[in-house]
This record gives structure tokens, sequence and C-alpha cells, in this order.
């Protein structure tokens, strides 16, 4: 049975739904990246994905229309944005602590709303996958990274973006100065304020898609406390990552291929105890952190809250 | 009196922060179209409305005040504990493994031992992320949570493989439990309710987090720790270690909530997949409780009451107005968020009061105080 697993076409399978599982991680995790680059850790975004990932099932479950849905959980991730900004940025809340209330606000919210709109589990049809025309003809290739859903191409595009935004521009200079020395930011001339609060519902809205690709384009259902923990670990990938998006989709994929292979190994039969096989992504998680994040220092003013001395 | 009546409102701002919470509520219930006071009515009622309501608002409190003291230590200290419902569960395992082992020892001796494991159990379970903050720079956060997904599968394979009922593994259906524990180890029930003996050993225990954290070395070295670590290390105090402490301590409150869970409650574990199938969420409501409690073990008593009310309240509520009882998370989370964000007034007036009365009332760690008196001689 083990020999099962080096088959061709379970290995082509394990890959592709290794990569489309990565999608909400790499939404998440990158728009978390962009935070605590600017100093701000969002401990919400599980609440955030919930919310984003009700809004977008309810919406297409009503209209049919998939983009509608996706515009509709970016929008309510980002007001989610906007409150912990505000919580965050004007009233110097701890940021760990209120993240918890804002990931409990959206766990309950999204819960609440379903039952009381819709009341049981439906289904629908989500994103389609794109065929790229001739790249994915290759075979194995092919079936592997251009047989996704415009969600799962969406994320890896993101990766370069938020890379030369960070890197390359003028607002990357000004989040980067900001979470690390923001007195010195603010003396010249930067807000802090102002980029906080640009980065943190960047962060929600990115959480709202990071939602939406799994209740409209992954799983196509929504079910109450459906992420499953996945914002959480979303926060883990940022430190995994040491704060740059090449490392976030590093840990993204890594996250996600064991999982998938340890999706496969129970579609298999392989004799590991499933409950086993799901804890390994954790495990193996926990070890990666204890050998990577030593080596890598946070964003300075990472969780303080900015105080402009007077 | 300036400073009585400062100190009044310091202490009514998480009821502020509530009442905020309930407020956001109404206005939910309103556009639900329910009247937000008859719906409020039946939580009251479900809460306190009997003498039974409000035995069942104190079993719902019980955990939620033990894993609440668990966090007043460690938010102390400043590491942030969010694994109590992995710390739960590991201790309500390991309890629950000895309360089915030794069945031929005397109930008293079983009880105390199975909640003396669960109380190591959950420790084990804190200390591993604490070991890992101290020493390999590990964020706090980030391993509980990981240790809480862990933490839940290890229970389903236990449930579903070598802890299970014998008479479950010979049926079809498996029904992941364990067998249910005998009679005489069953925490002792204090009224004919459900109410048992775990409230009691909460509220004692209660007493001894406040001796510990204010009137032992340890306790002082934790919360010194926890004010400023620079100067804490220059005082001469081992911060890595005093982290892993309270780290271990926070884990071990939790880990007896869930050992209680098991003896007073539902004596025997049982699982649906989910770590709140089990803890009913208890890990995370425990954190509310105790910043509701302003992270004192003493004020977290009332706090935990009031979270279990609205948990039990919330039961009601839905049979009388068929509002979902999600909207209790809706507002633990509100209250949450009101408490940490009003937590700015009271630092603008202390900031005031110093300014006025001098630095005598800052907190007894020996820290610098220089950013104070800056201000004071300002």
């Amino acid at each position: 049975m083990i020999s099962d697993l080096l088959s061709v076409t379970v290995l082509i399978g394990i890959l592709a739904s290794g990569i489309r599982l990565a999608t909400p991680y790499l939404y998440a995790a990158i728009g978390e990246t962009f935070g605590q680059k600017s100093g701000v850790l969002n401990l919400g975004v599980e609440g955030q994905m919930l919310l984003g990932s009700f809004a977008a099932f309810y919406v297409t479950f009503k209209t049919g229309n998939l983009w509608l849905g996706l515009l509709t959980a970016m929008l309510v991730g980002a007001l989610m944005g906007l409150a912990m900004a505000y919580v965050t940025v004007n009233l110097h809340a701890q940021q760990g602590i209120s993240g918890i209330g804002f990931y409990l606000f959206g766990l309950g919210m999204s819960e609440l709303l379903f039952q009381s709109l819709m009341g049981s589990v439906e289904t629908i049809q989500g994103f389609p996958k794109v065929h790229i025309p001739f790249l994915s003809d290759i075979p194995g290739i092919g079936e592997i990274f251009f047989s996704q859903n415009a969600l799962v191409y969406g994320a890896y595009l993101l990766v370069p973006l938020a890379w030369f935004v960070l890197n390359k521009t003028t607002l990357g200079l000004k989040i980067r100065a900001v979470g690390e020395n923001p007195d010195a930011a603010d003396s010249l001339g930067v807000s802090v304020a102002r980029v906080r609060y640009f980065t943190i519902i960047l962060g929600g809205t990115l959480s709202g898609i990071a939602g939406a690709s799994l209740s409209i384009a992954l799983l196509n259902v929504f079910q109450q406390g459906m992420t499953s923990g996945q914002g959480f670990i979303a926060v883990a990938l940022v430190y995994f990552g040491a704060w740059r998006p090449v490392g976030v989709l590093g840990g993204a994929l890594l996250f996600s291929l064991v999982n998938s292979l340890q999706l496969w190994i129970q579609v298999l039969g392989i004799p590991i105890p499933s409950d086993i096989a799901v804890m390994m992504p954790y495990v193996l998680t926990i070890l990666v952190l204890v050998a990577t994040v030593s080596r890598v220092r946070a964003p300075s003013a990472l969780s303080k809250p900015f105080e402009r001395e007077d | 009196m300036r400073t009585r009546l400062s100190t009044l409102f310091d202490a009514l701002l998480p009821v502020l922060a509530t009442l905020a919470a309930l407020a956001v509520g109404a206005v939910m219930l309103l556009i639900m179209g329910v009247n937000p006071i008859e719906a409020y009515a039946a939580m009251w009622d479900g809460a306190f409305g009997s003498g039974n309501a409000f035995a069942e608002t104190l079993v719902k409190a019980t955990p939620l005040l033990l894993v609440a003291l668990g966090i007043c230590i460690s938010f102390r200290g400043d590491v942030i504990n969010i694994g109590g419902e992995g710390q739960m569960i590991i201790g309500a395992v390991l309890a629950t493994w000895i309360g089915l082992t030794l069945t031929n020892w005397p109930g008293w001796l079983v009880i105390t031992l199975s909640l003396l494991t669960g109380f190591v159990g959950g420790a084990i379970w804190g200390g591993i992320p604490g070991l890992l903050k101290a020493y390999f720079n590990v964020n706090e956060i980030l391993s509980t949570v990981m240790m809480n997904a862990i933490a839940v599968q290890l229970m389903n394979f236990l449930l579903r493989g070598p802890m299970i009922d014998p008479s479950q593994a010979e049926r079809a259906s498996k029904i992941p439990q364990t067998a249910r524990l005998i009679e005489e180890f069953h925490l002792a029930r204090l009224v004919p309710t459900r109410l048992h003996a775990g409230a009691l050993i909460a509220v004692a225990l209660a007493v001894l987090v406040y001796i510990l954290l204010w009137r032992t070395t340890w306790g002082y070295r934790i919360r010194a720790v926890g004010q400023n670590p620079h100067a804490s290390r220059y005082a001469g105090i081992k911060v890595s270690r005093y982290m892993v402490l309270a780290l271990l301590l926070s884990g071990a409150f939790a880990g007896l909530a869930g050992a209680v869970q098991v003896f007073g409650v539902n004596y025997r574990m049982i699982t649906d997949g989910s770590a709140s199938g089990f803890t009913g969420g208890a890990g995370f409501n425990g954190i509310v409780a105790a910043l509701f409690g302003q992270l004192h073990p003493i004020w977290s008593i009332p706090a935990s009451i009031l979270f279990g009310a609205l948990l039990v309240g919330a039961n009601k509520m839905q049979r009388m107005t068929q509002v979902p009882s999600a909207l209790v998370t809706v507002l633990n989370g509100l209250v949450v968020i009101f408490v940490v964000s009003s937590e700015i007034w009271r630092r603008r007036r202390q900031r005031r009061r110093m300014a006025v009365a001098g630095p005598e009332e800052t907190p007894p760690p020996p820290v610098e105080k220089k950013p104070q008196q800056a201000e004071a001689g300002a």
C-alpha cells in the first residue's frame, strides 16, 4: 500500500491538492505579513476568515454571482480590519488580546448569521477550474500548476506582488519603517497611524478572501467553524516565513503539502490512524518554528502600540 | 477622595464594557426582529431564575474560573497562553485514564490522584510552549495554538482506539467515548443539583493563586518579569525560568479544569472531533473571564459566574426566542474588545494621578521609573 503513494497519478494528486490547499493560508498570511511588518499583530485572522467565508457563501448562494460573493467577503474583512485598526491604533489596546476578541466575534457572528439566515448546510458551484492554454497540457505539471481555479492563481500572484510592494516601493519602505522604528518614522513625517490603518485593513481584506477561498472555491460549502484554526496557522506561517512573502510561500506550501499527503494517506487506506496523520502538519510547524525562529528577528515594534511623545 | 472615586471607576470599567456589549447585542436582536428585553429576560431567567438554574450557572462557571486562574498567572507574567483548550483536554485524558485504571483503589485517593494528574498533564502541555519560548524564542501564542490542535487529535485517537469504551468497541457504532467512571469516583454533589465539589476547589484555588501572586517570591518574580523583563534581568531574576513557570502553572490550572469537568460533570470523555465538543470553549472563555476580572484571581470568581450565566442563559434564550446561542460568543468577543480598549482611560488617569501624587503609587517591582518620573517632573 505504501507503494501506492509513489505512483505517478497519486503523486500528481498530492501535489495538485497541496498547491490548492495553500490558497487560504497564502491570502491570510500575506495579509498578516503586511500588518506585522508595520508592527501590528492581528490575532483575529481566524474570525475575519470565518465571517468572510460565510459572507461569500451566503451572497453567492443567494445571487449566484461568485464575484459579488468574493467582493462581500473582502468588504466584511476590511470592515473588521477597520475596527481592529481603531482599537489597536487609536485606543492602544493590547493586540494579542483584542485579536482574541475579534476571533470570538467572528466565530460567534458567522454561526449566528448562518443559523438565522440559512439553518442548513447547502452546496454551491464554486469558482471553476481555469485551464491555462498550452501550459495545462503539459503532462503532470499542467495538472498540478495550471488547472486550478482563479482564486488559487490569485494567491500565488500575490506573493511576488507583496514582495515588490514591501521591498521596492515607498509605501513598503514606510511600512517597514513604521514597524521597525515608529518614532523615527514619525519624526520624518510618516503618519504611523495612517500606515497601520492601511496594513490592518489590507490584512482584513485578504483574510476575507482567504475565508471566501474556502467556501466558494475549494470546498464550496459553509459550515460552522469551517476554518478550523487555519487563521491561527496563517499567523504562525508569518513567523515561520521570517516576515518575507517568499518565506511565507514556503511555509504555506510545506504545511499544505504535508496536509495533502495526510489526506491521501487516508484515502488510500494506509494503516496510520487518521488522527495521528492530521496531527503531523502541526507537529511539523512547531519543529520548523524551533529550527528557524531563533535565527530571525521580528519587526522591532511588533505588537507595541505607538504613542506620540508630545 | 478623588483617588478613591477613580479607583471605583477603574473597577467599573469592565461592567461598563459589558453593558456596551449588551447594548450592541440589543441592536443585533432588534435587527433580527426580536425584542431585546424579552431575550435578555429569558437569559436572566435561564441563568438565575431558580435554584437549579443558578446551580447550572455555577457548574458552567467552574471550568471558566479554573482556566481564568491560570490566565491570571500567565498574563501577569506577560506570556499569552491561548492553549487552554488543549491543556484542558490533556489534563482530562490523563485524569480519566487514572480513574479507569485504578478501579480497586479507594474513591478519595483516586479522585485526588486524578485531579493531581490532570494538573500535571496541563502543566506539561503548557510547559512545552514555555520551554520553546524561553530557549528557542518560539512565540507562545503560536505554539499554544498548535498544541491545541495536537491535543484534539491525540484525544480523538485515544478515544477511538486505546481508550474506547470496551462495550462501544464491540458495537458497530463505535461511539468515540471512554467507559464511565464508577460511582465512587464521582466528585461529591453539593446540593441536590448538578453542582459539584469542583466549584469549591476552584474558589479555594482562587485564594491560593492570590496568595501565590502577591505573597510569595515566585509570584512577585512572575509579575516583575511581566512588567519589565529587562529590569528584572538586571535585578538578577532568571527571566526565562519565570516565563516557563508562568506558562506551566497556567496550563496546570487548565488541565485541572479538564479533569474536574470529567469527574464532576460528564463522568467520561466523549469527542465530536473538535476541541469545543469537550471543553465547551472554556479554554477561550476563561481568558475572557480573567480579563474581565482584571487578571485578579478573586475578581475572576464573579467574572466567571457572569460568563457562566451568559452561557447557561443563552440556551434558555434560544429555546424561548429562537435566537441562536452563538449570540453569546459574539457578546464575549465584544466584551474582550471593549475591556482591552477601555484600558486606555485607566492608563491615562493613572498617569495623571502619578503626576499629582508622585511615583509612590507605582506597582511593586524594582523597575526604573524613567518615563513616569520624567512626566511627573514636567
